[in-house]
């Protein structure tokens, strides 16, 4: 009985400290540069094809990968946000159809990377080995390469937070999600700043990406799964708090995994009955103002 | 009497020309071929569901991404009841559950604002599906269903007639105090309140009309498919095509959804038979080209023209 909850409990940090970086990217997205991104998953999934791609071919450690998937996605996000969505946004009418036009149109992103990926790679689950095996603790036993995966997300987590904080350009960026016409008065440049903080989301679901595929077989089809458990969780932390996203990801965890110790098939389900209730009972999140 | 005559005063030739069309589609049957009438019943059916968005969505300006449940609802009706009822109880059966459960979630989620609202339609046909695969796994022991097989002449009538009965109603709410008074909801919905206008009510009811078409249209689209599994039903594809052809089509006029769905979908049936495999990247690039450079849709594009052509008689070009 204590090893079966103990168990469920370092099964749902270890998956927790995923979802909180991967919420942490999208709340970026959302909270800043008003883009709820659905293709947020889609950089998840081209992190860890990237890794594996590295890993198969030329053996490379899936955690130097971080270096390489780091720079690629921050130039696709920071292109994205540059070309499309700076033009969806100086062309709307308003914020609030500028939220609907460029949630849309993100969709349409989600379409074209995750059926370029297709093209590339097929549609088969990949995986690969990497420090595959046991850990004793008290008797649960889970893999070496979550225990990897966790120290890691809460390592760039925190480091993630300080940058925000104690940053100049961390700074900026929260004069530009508080109020961007008075953040372009005191002379930041906003459309940079929003394709920066666009580029910074896309390099942490590229992040989570190389720590997922350390632990889990991958398939270009699974980004949007990840995508909606990052909204929840967002909604679940509040909107715009980072901090929010990274004690909400572990929440939410330690829920997918108390329900997937019991029925493992209604884990997703259950996350959406979380979130409607959350949406009808708290729609500002257990730290939103 | 007066004011009905009223809403029809204006517009004869509109009138004239849509009977006219309808006849000629409805006596199909007798002169087109098999195939025609295949693709026919699939472009009324994505205009149906694209109008039936457009009721709801266009002047609310609520994005619903809920289209594929409600449509997905009419379908598992069909499959579950297609031996049971007559046909056209069937398909009235899929469209009033669908409206049911329209109901009950416009209840509770139309007071979300934006962005939520659209999470929420859009989890909701997560949630429907993952329930119904667990539920046909785990309790009914099956994973897809074979739904009764229908001809292709009666399925493609019963559609004309859905779409008939769905346009009459669009018809009749755009004209009347209940459509403006939707269209008060959109533009503010706090002023409208204000003036008296019972914002939740108009709202799920409206939301619920919209459904009870995607329910009856996925009902009787059933009985073409033949077999189905909550994949198959449930798939969210089918709440973002409603929404990229009308907004292709312009939300503007009463005729803009229906002749941007009727072009999507021939277009898409032609990319599905040519280009299956480069068929959703096409249609992901087709959707952020319409954001990007049709933002009030063809209507809007042949209202430019049209004044720019006029433009040159006038000074203030």
């Amino acid at each position: 009985m204590f090893v079966a909850a103990l168990n469920t409990v370092i099964n749902g940090l270890l998956l927790g400290g995923l979802y909180a970086i991967i919420a942490m990217g999208l709340n970026l997205q959302y909270g800043v540069a008003r883009v709820l991104n659905i293709a947020h998953g889609e950089f998840i999934m081209l992190g860890a094809f990237i890794t594996w791609a590295m890993y198969t071919m030329f053996g490379l450690n899936p955690l130097i990968s971080l270096a390489i998937v780091g720079p690629l996605v921050f130039i696709i996000g920071f292109l994205v946000q540059r070309t499309l969505f700076t033009r969806l946004r100086v062309t709307a009418p308003s914020p609030g159809a500028y939220e609907g036009s460029s949630m849309l149109a993100s969709f349409g992103l989600l379409f074209i990377i995750q059926n370029v990926a297709l093209q590339i790679w097929g549609g088969d689950m990949r995986a690969y080995s990497y420090y595959n095996f046991g850990i004793k603790f008290l008797g649960a036993v889970f893999a070496a390469n979550r225990l990897i995966a966790l120290v890691f997300a809460v390592v760039i987590g925190i480091a993630f937070y300080f940058f925000l904080v104690r940053a100049r350009l961390g700074k900026a960026i929260r004069a530009s999600a508080q109020d961007p016409t008075t953040a372009g008065l005191l002379g930041v440049n906003i459309n940079l700043v929003l394709a920066i903080c666009f580029g910074l989301g896309a390099v942490m679901a590229g992040f989570a990406g190389i720590l997922l595929s350390m632990c889990y077989p991958i398939y270009p089809v699974m980004g949007l799964e990840y995508t909606i458990i990052a909204i929840i969780v967002i909604v679940l932390g509040g909107l715009g708090s980072i901090p929010g996203s990274f004690i909400g990801g572990f929440i939410l965890g330690l829920i997918g995994s108390i329900v997937s110790s019991w029925q493992p098939s209604l884990s997703l389900a259950a996350y959406y009955v979380l979130f409607m209730l959350l949406l009808i009972v708290r729609p500002k999140g257990i730290f939103g103002k | 009497m007066d004011s009905i005559s009223n809403i029809f005063k204006g517009s004869r030739l509109g009138w004239l020309i849509s009977i006219i069309l309808l006849a000629l589609l409805a006596t199909f049957p007798i002169y087109g071929s098999a195939y025609t009438i295949i693709l026919l019943t699939a472009i009324i059916m994505y205009i149906i569901l694209t109008v039936s968005w457009t009721l709801f969505s266009g002047p609310t300006g609520y994005i619903s991404l809920a289209a594929a449940a409600f449509f997905g609802v009419g379908i598992y009706t069909m499959a579950i009841l297609g031996g049971e009822l007559p046909l056209i109880a069937a398909v009235a059966a899929g469209g009033l559950i669908s409206f049911l459960i329209a109901l009950g979630v416009g209840a509770i989620t139309l007071r979300l604002k934006g962005i939520y609202f659209a999470i929420f339609t859009f989890g909701l046909v997560e949630l429907i599906k993952h329930l119904l695969l667990f539920w046909e796994i785990n309790v009914t022991g099956t994973r897809g269903r074979f739904v009764v097989l229908e001809d292709n002449n009666t399925i493609f009538w019963i559609m004309l007639g859905i779409f008939a009965v769905l346009m009459l109603t669009y018809y009749f709410i755009r004209r009347s105090k209940f459509g403006l008074a939707l269209q008060s909801i959109g533009e503010n919905e706090e002023a409208a309140a204000h003036l008296g206008v019972n914002v939740t009510l108009v709202k799920v009811i409206t939301f619920g009309i919209s459904a009870f078409f995607m329910g009856a249209a996925g009902a009787i689209i059933a009985t073409r498919w033949t077999y189905i599994d909550p994949y198959v039903a449930f798939n969210v594809l089918f709440s973002f095509l409603p929404v990229i052809m009308a907004i292709f089509g312009g939300m503007g006029q009463i005729y803009g959804p229906v002749i941007g769905a009727a072009i999507f979908a021939y277009t898409e049936e032609i990319l599905l038979t040519k280009f299956p495999y480069y068929y959703m990247l096409t249609f992901g690039i087709i959707l952020i080209a319409v954001i990007i450079y049709l933002p009030d849709g063809l209507v809007g594009l042949i209202q430019r023209l049209r004044r720019r052509s006029l433009g040159g008689q006038h000074a203030n070009t």
